[in-house]
């Protein structure tokens, strides 16, 4: 049962472990959690609660953070 | 250096520009988007004075995740982050943007657009009322960039945003303020703050826009598309002063006919 899953993270399909945790996620991604905001399946998910949310199959993940804009 | 505006309010004749209830000493708002490189971006934006400066929300590039937010560039205690909905062609995209900025960011702020047209960036004024209403019901102030419509301008207001942004000109087209009449006629009507947003190309685009009593000016592509964006921005705060004071000043009537400076009595025969 250690297959992969598969989710969609910034419209990229992405296979993950499951059980993952979105905040393991940012790690695999070399993201730090500070710097980035998660929408989990079209829903905020809070720093201090990516630990708490683990990703499913065909779950769609949406990382965002300030770029340049007027 | 004390500035012609901090003179004047010193004599008691200008306020800070207020939205929802934070004052601001700046009444040029910038943005951080089409710059070259990181460096001259905060240079153009340090020297432009400005405190609000607009951001935009998009994904994180996973193939370049060690490439820094903007925030790696612009310290949020010395600038008022104001983020956008750019790009957004719906009030539930809208909404769902300005989610993730707050989330992202530092403060209740959005400026919200919905745009409705992809080849001319005007407002879908529907979709705007619609997500204007939704943001404020949800805790938002709400700075709603629109056109230069009176009645979109009072339907807004209604509608509880804490500041009516009417475009100059199409956003990025720097065609300069093309309606002063109906951008006076917002600010003579609405008692939130009126912000022009988008469309100015020059100084002087600046100085006739501030020119009309408008309370503030948002600018993006006009300092960063300048040949040298540092030297815009000085300009651009300056230009924005000037109107300012100009306004502040009161101008001469205008008239149709000529009328002498110099006296008419005391010619020689």
């Amino acid at each position: 049962m250690n297959a992969s899953i598969d989710v969609v993270v910034n419209g990229e399909p992405r296979a993950v472990t499951p059980g993952q945790t979105l905040l393991e996620l940012l790690g695999t991604l070399g993201l730090d959690p500070r710097t980035v905001v998660v929408e989990h399946n079209r829903r905020i998910v809070r720093r201090p609660a990516l630990g708490d949310v683990t990703v499913a199959a065909g779950d769609a993940i949406e990382l965002v953070h300030f770029v340049g804009g007027g | 250096m004390t500035t012609a505006v901090e003179t004047l309010r010193g004599a008691g004749r200008d306020t800070p520009l207020t939205i929802g209830g934070r004052a601001f000493q700046s009444r040029l708002m910038v943005g951080t988007g089409k710059y070259g490189d990181n460096e001259t971006m905060v240079r153009a934006i340090e020297t432009s004075g400005a405190d609000i400066v607009t951001v935009a929300v998009r994904r994180v590039d996973l193939d370049r995740t060690k490439e820094a937010s903007v925030l790696h560039h612009l310290d949020p205690k010395r600038f008022f982050l104001l983020a956008n909905t750019a790009g957004c062609y719906s009030a539930d995209e809208a909404v769902r943007y300005a989610r993730l900025g707050r989330e992202a960011g530092f403060n209740d702020f959005v400026k919200l657009e919905v745009i409705g047209d992809k080849e001319t960036l005007l407002p879908d004024v529907v979709g705007l009322l619609e997500a204007a209403k939704t943001l404020v019901r949800d805790g938002f102030t709400v700075l709603a960039y629109t056109n230069e419509d009176l009645i979109t301008a009072l339907r807004l207001e209604d509608a509880g945003c804490a500041a009516v942004m009417p475009l100059a000109s199409p956003i990025g087209s720097g065609l300069g303020l093309l309606n002063p009449f109906s951008v006076r006629t917002i600010k003579r009507r609405l008692g939130v703050p009126v912000v022009v947003d988008a469309g100015v190309g020059t100084a002087s685009d600046a100085c006739i826009t501030m020119e009309q009593g408008v309370d503030g000016i948002l600018m993006n592509t006009a300092i960063a598309a300048a040949q040298d964006p540092v030297a815009m921005a000085q300009a651009m705060r300056l230009a924005v002063e000037a109107g300012r004071l100009a306004f502040l000043a009161g101008r001469m009537p205008r008239r149709e006919i000529a009328v002498p400076s110099s006296p008419v009595k005391g010619m020689l025969d």
